[in-house]
């Protein structure tokens, strides 16, 4: 009887001092570090959101469907548009995304399942992951020495050799990984089915990996298309369409393609510093363009992977 | 050696004749001297204290150890004297020991070892028949298009006894596979095990002494060898559960029934 009563007080006098308190060191360290990281959530969307801000403010003015679809005025003339530059920069990067993409995909196979241990595949692990920090203006003299001066001219492809350089690290890391991370009982369950290796790949593996190879693919493509030094050197720029065949917007030829092309970046690059005015809208129309571009790539390559893991 | 001996008797009524000598993950002996038949029509049950090797003795058969890298084996192991791994894992399905459906409708994952083996046929009706070999078909006949996912544990473990049953193996690996689930799903397995018994000749690894005592036909006992350092699996004991629980004849076997290790 007595015993439990001293319980009961026992138990009173430990319940008022549960109440929280600021004045506590835990409690106050707990506060001051929620708010600090809250500032510094908000810290890091500044720079982002006021970018967005400013893109839209500059460029939203001019955007038109004549912007979308005209080519460049000649200087110190009103009017035109950025029309090839959105299908150069679109034509440039299909390309590169025609390479590195299987490439890129198909060797993350053979990284991850095939060979993980192999000399092959870790030399390939080696050289993809010195390559994601290789600065992208030596992609572009690359490119520049391997295929510009080999085939004589500016291009389109050449740009795409160079942005592939830029890709391929990416992908392969990403998709490696992605393969990687599918849970082990879900490789034992197709195997022990009596699946072959390539069932193993195409049937789980692929399908579980998928959304994750697919944020590498935007990732890479994101970076690709806003890179300006590489194309400086590979695709240069054009005042002209791809084509001067109908539609122009895109390539009828080889000969189409072995020319200069016009690109978003690159026309940013010359037109930003243009003393006239009219281009220099046109640089920030361009810019919101390109923002716009790899915004909506990534939201169509999420939709896609959520539509297929269904 | 014990394997020779064993190896030799009542061939006719075997049906996988398992003969392991040596067992190595790189420089690791985790196996050694494992022979048994397992019959037609019987559940078998491999039990022992953990690392022992029963689950590793349990994949030979489905030749699962091939993937593991550093595996090395000498002995054979004999289904109906076939060898290509991939050829007899499709004779053999096999339940692991945490339910591990596809991230997939419940139709497409017991659907999907029929698709495997590019069966030509009435998909649906194979997937019925499966789901109620499985004693699930009640519960989720009208929400096939569901995700494997959704359902409890133990119905996930019921479904993935149904994706290995739906291609009507001979034999059914089971490793540990209720040692995930409460003892309610427990019971519906071990029911749904002594029906599957009519058709399907049965291996189980367990670390449960009682189940094994109630649903296997034949029990096989192994321990850890220490003796020449590391921890090398072997087999004490093979033969009809009655017998190893009434009347074990090795010591280690007494002991470990009793409940006294070590």
């Amino acid at each position: 009887m007595e015993l439990s009563d001293r319980a009961v007080r026992q138990a009173e006098i430990n319940l008022s001092d549960l109440e929280r308190s600021l004045r506590r060191p835990r409690v106050l360290f707990s506060a001051v570090m929620s708010l600090l990281t809250g500032a510094a959530t908000v810290a890091a969307m500044v720079p982002l959101f006021s970018v967005l801000y400013m893109l839209i403010r500059k460029g939203a003015a001019d955007l038109s469907m004549s912007t979308l679809t005209q080519l460049p005025p000649p200087a110190m003339m009103p009017g035109g548009g950025i029309g090839n530059a959105i299908a150069g920069t679109i034509l440039i990067v299909l390309i590169a995304t025609a390479i590195s993409v299987p490439i890129g995909i198909f060797g993350a196979i053979y990284t991850s399942e095939f060979g993980p241990d192999t000399m092959i595949a870790q030399a390939v692990d080696f050289a993809a992951k010195v390559l994601t920090g290789l600065p992208s203006i030596l992609a572009g003299v690359f490119a520049f020495a391997a295929f510009v001066m080999l085939t004589g001219g500016f291009s389109a492809p050449a740009a795409g050799i160079a942005l592939t350089l830029l890709m391929l690290p990416t992908i392969l890391l990403t998709a490696e990984d992605a393969i990687k991370r599918v849970p082990s009982r879900m490789r034992e369950a197709v195997i022990g089915m009596g699946a072959t290796r390539t069932q193993v790949v195409t049937k789980v593996l692929l399908p579980a990996a998928l959304p994750g190879i697919l944020t590498g693919v935007m990732l890479a493509i994101a970076r690709a298309a806003g890179e300006t030094a590489p194309l400086l050197f590979t695709s240069l720029f054009s005042e002209y369409w791809i084509s001067r065949s109908s539609p122009a917007f895109i390539p009828h030829s080889i000969n189409d393609l072995m020319k200069p092309t016009a690109s978003l970046a690159v026309l940013i690059y010359n037109y930003s510093g243009s003393p006239f005015d009219n281009q220099i809208a046109l640089a920030w129309t361009a810019a919101l363009i390109l923002v716009m571009m790899v915004l909506v790539t990534n939201i169509a390559g999420q939709l896609l992977a959520s539509r297929y893991n269904r | 050696m014990a394997a020779g001996a064993i190896a030799n008797s009542d061939i006719s009524a075997s049906l996988i004749d398992c003969s392991i000598s040596e067992l190595y993950y790189g420089s690791f002996k985790a196996l050694r001297d494992v022979a048994l038949h397992i019959k037609k029509g019987t559940i078998t049950a491999f039990i022992g204290p953990s690392g022992c090797g029963k689950s590793t003795a349990l994949r030979c058969i489905n030749r699962m150890n091939d993937l593991v890298r550093g595996f090395r084996f000498k002995g054979k192991i004999l289904f109906r004297g076939q060898i290509d791994p991939v050829a007899v894992r499709r004779h053999i399905g096999m339940v692991f020991q945490q339910p591990n459906p596809f991230a997939m409708s419940i139709f497409k994952n017991v659907a999907f070892g029929l698709r495997l083996n590019r069966y030509r046929g009435k998909v649906e009706e194979k997937v019925e028949q499966a789901l109620k070999n499985a004693a699930l078909w009640d519960e989720v006949k009208d929400k096939l298009h569901a995700s494997g996912l959704s359902l409890s544990g133990g119905q996930q473990q019921r479904l993935c006894i149904a994706r290995a049953i739906a291609t009507e193996p001979a034999v059914l690996l089971m490793d540990e596979p209720c040692s995930a689930l409460d003892p309610v799903a427990t019971h519906r397995i071990e029911e749904l095990m002594k029906e599957l018994k009519k058709k399907y000749t049965i291996a189980i690894v367990t670390h449960n002494l009682q189940q094994a005592k109630r649903v296997a036909d034949m029990t096989a006992f192994l321990y850890v060898d220490t003796s020449q350092g590391g921890r090398t699996g072997y087999l004490v004991e093979y033969g009809a559960t009655e017998q190893i629980f009434e009347r074990p004849q090795q010591k280690h076997t007494k002991d470990y029934i009793a409940g006294q290790f070590g």
